[in-house]
């Protein structure tokens, strides 16, 4: 929070402690700003707090254990489909959430450590080959599990999932308060989003002073002195890949009950390559870096989708590069161009916790010649 | 058996043209230890610019024999890729040459993104036939095997290629002054190698043969696609690996071998599997290959490097 109040220009550093009163006001009521612009809006911001979780959790892989990790996709998709199978009607099965998210976050902690061991021995951009292999088989599986037995109904994908419901309260139904004042299903979504992405924060920050935290940081900086200094390298990597695996569980799951549909294509290589842009644009290591990353990285296409096609509409009277056209290419741009102009981030770690430098796997001295 | 040998067949033509884009990856890690994302999408844009070509040579010169059109595609296509390549190179990576390890890494994954947006914006989504220009009715050198004249070409064509690589690399002045580079970038300057020169003239070889490899992708499927070198990329990548990465014999044995193990593999696997899998599971071989040998075997079948010289 501190990290996010500072990283606001001017205002952040001259009065921290309103400006901080200002933002936590400004995340209480924007469901209810945005929804002035219509709903869709507050759809987007919903989603846009998944990503938040998504890139926190590869944050924590990446930034903070040094792992460039190309498939994290993957722990959502585990995470999307544990709550497909036991909450929708495609195997009858209709568990509450409480059961559900945590056995997708376990699935996906597994998957992670599956992962994670045969990969522990390789660096840098072999790590990052491999897991991108592991993103793609699971999204083979995906698409191909359907026969001879049908489990993950192939490409069409599961239909009609659970929604996520409290005690019996179900948040996708509005709420009538009176006869013209509606909470909206989606306002709800965005404080129960919200809840999952404090708690994951406080849970990260903490993790990242403590031991563990501290272990991952000695890795990612040098792997043979944490090594020398009795770090156990094999399980901190391990338990980086299962923590971060978690949160990528955690997000797919409530992405499951949010959208009420999953299949194969909203796990693909693309998504991976966006949650890493994210990162890597709010400045790996650093959460708040990573969260303001990750917020302007979905909100931004879902701008120039609206601004954009009117425009180019009224310029050339036709639609030249559609909204999905144009995502990508912004995040083509931004990784780019981050990389050249500002490698650590818009908002580069904090050096109590590592040396910018040193966040990105540091070549040796005999391969920088 | 007459699967068998009709499975090395096509394993052998579609691991030929493994090799030729392997061998781009190969080169310019062997000299920068970078693994250029975008390379598999050089294919890509080599396919379709050889296709926009053929397409303009068609309308323009409908006398034209085929195979002069299909040159004409290569002409333009070739040194388009090149200076694709060269472009990246100057542009992206020759900033971050003495970055840390992953910043160029993170902005290959761009450049193969940019790429990729780009054909998608000037050629659609649409998947597009790609002329047969060589046919491509199959004879029967053997009973119940079939090749056709295309794919006759294309292991032809990749032989030439691989062997005047290898020949350029081993006995020219250039060849030399490339493995020089690789070994050591600062001693290579000091004996008065150009090492920008080479590093740029790496890309734009590399990338030339990727064109060559996106033709004959395309001749040999017919069809052409924005995101077409995304999965031969990754497959010829993971052929390098195999081979050794920095090793160019090693990357032509290894493209050979991925193509063989995954045409083979593709048609058996329902009746390994008791008929659970099928051959849509075709592109988890390369994964599984990648990943064994990188666990197992890092250094490749004949590279000598250590997979991490971080």
């Amino acid at each position: 929070m501190n990290e996010l109040v500072r990283a606001i220009p001017y205002l952040g550093s001259r009065y921290p402690k309103s400006t901080r009163w200002i933002l936590i006001a400004l995340i209480a009521v924007a469901p209810l700003v945005t929804a002035l612009f219509g709903n869709t809006w507050v759809r987007i911001l919903d989603f846009a707090l998944l990503y938040v979780m998504l890139a926190i959790g590869l944050n924590l892989v990446v930034g903070f254990a040094g792992l460039l990790d190309l498939g994290y996709i993957a722990f959502y998709a585990v995470g999307a489909y544990t709550w497909a199978f036991l909450a929708s009607p495609h195997f009858g099965v209709h568990w509450p959430f409480w059961i559900v998210l945590p056995l997708g976050a376990a699935f996906a902690a597994f998957a992670g450590i599956l992962l994670g061991f045969p990969v522990l021995r390789l660096r840098g951009d072999y790590l990052a080959i491999v897991t991108l292999g592991f993103g793609e088989i699971v999204r083979i599986f995906m698409n191909n599990l359907n026969y001879p037995v049908n489990i993950t109904n192939g490409p069409q994908g599961i239909n009609s999932l659970d929604p996520l419901r409290i005690f019996g309260w179900d948040l996708s139904r509005n709420i009538r308060i009176g006869d013209d004042f509606v909470i909206n299903s989606l306002w709800l979504y965005y404080y129960a989003f919200l809840l999952f992405v404090i708690a994951s924060v406080v849970l990260i920050q903490r993790l990242q002073v403590s031991r563990i935290g501290r272990a991952w940081a000695a890795i990612r900086d040098d792997e043979l002195a944490a090594k020398a200094v009795g770090i156990d390298v094999r399980n901190m990597k391990l338990m980086a890949f299962a923590m971060g695996a978690t949160f990528g569980g955690v997000a797919g799951g409530l992405f499951g009950a949010f959208q009420g549909f999953v299949s194969p294509e909203s796990f693909s290589l693309m998504e991976s390559i966006a949650v890493l842009t994210m990162v890597v644009f709010g400045g790996m290591g650093n959460l708040a870096g990573v969260i303001v990353g990750a917020l302007a990285l979905s909100i931004l296409p879902e701008v120039m989708r609206s601004v954009a096609i009117p425009m180019q509409q009224a310029l050339f009277g036709s639609v030249l590069l559609d909204p999905e056209v144009m995502r990508m290419l912004l995040l083509a741009l931004a990784m780019i161009f981050m990389m050249l102009l500002r490698p650590a981030g818009l908002l580069p770690p904090h050096s109590r916790y590592s040396k910018p430098s040193l966040v990105l796997d540091k070549r040796g001295t005999e391969a920088s010649e | 058996m007459e699967t068998f040998l009709q499975q090395i067949v096509n394993g052998l033509v579609v691991g030929s043209i493994y090799a030729l884009v392997a061998l781009g990856y190969t080169m310019v890690y062997g000299i920068l230890g970078l693994i250029n994302f975008a390379h598999g999408d050089v294919v890509m844009v080599g396919a379709l610019v050889a296709l926009q070509a053929i397409l303009f040579a068609q309308k323009t010169w409908p006398s034209l024999g085929p195979l002069a059109t299909l040159g004409i595609g290569l002409v333009v296509a070739v040194p388009v890729c090149m200076l694709l390549g060269y472009a990246m190179e100057r542009v992206a990576y020759r900033r971050l040459r003495n970055a840390p390890r992953l910043a160029p890494l993170i902005t290959a994954i761009g450049m193969s993104f940019l790429l990729q947006t780009l054909a998608m914006i000037i050629w659609g989504r649409t998947y597009h036939s790609f002329p047969q220009l060589i046919s491509s009715t199959p004879l029967q050198p053997v009973q119940g095997v079939f090749i056709t004249p295309v794919q006759i070409a294309i292991l032809c064509v990749s032989a030439i290629l691989m062997v005047a690589l290898i020949v350029l690399v081993n006995r020219t002045r250039l060849g030399r002054a490339m493995r020089a580079t690789a070994e050591n970038h600062r001693i290579a300057s000091l004996m008065g190698v150009d090492i920008n020169a080479i590093i740029a003239t790496t890309f734009v070889i590399g990338s030339g043969l990727a064109a060559v490899a996106g033709v004959m992708f395309s001749s040999n499927y017919g069809i052409a696609h924005y995101s077409m070198g995304y999965m031969p990329g990754l497959k010829a990548f993971t052929a390098a690996v195999l081979g050794g990465i920095g090793n160019l014999g090693g990357a032509v044995l290894g493209g050979i071998l991925l193509g063989l193990v995954e045409a083979i593999g593709a048609g058996y696997i329902e009746q390994w599997s008791f008929g659970f899998l099928n051959s849509s599971y075709q592109d988890i071989f390369a994964f599984v290959i990648l990943g064994a040998v990188l666990i197992f075997k890092p250094t490749g079948l004949l590279g000598e490097r250590v997979a991490d010289r971080a």
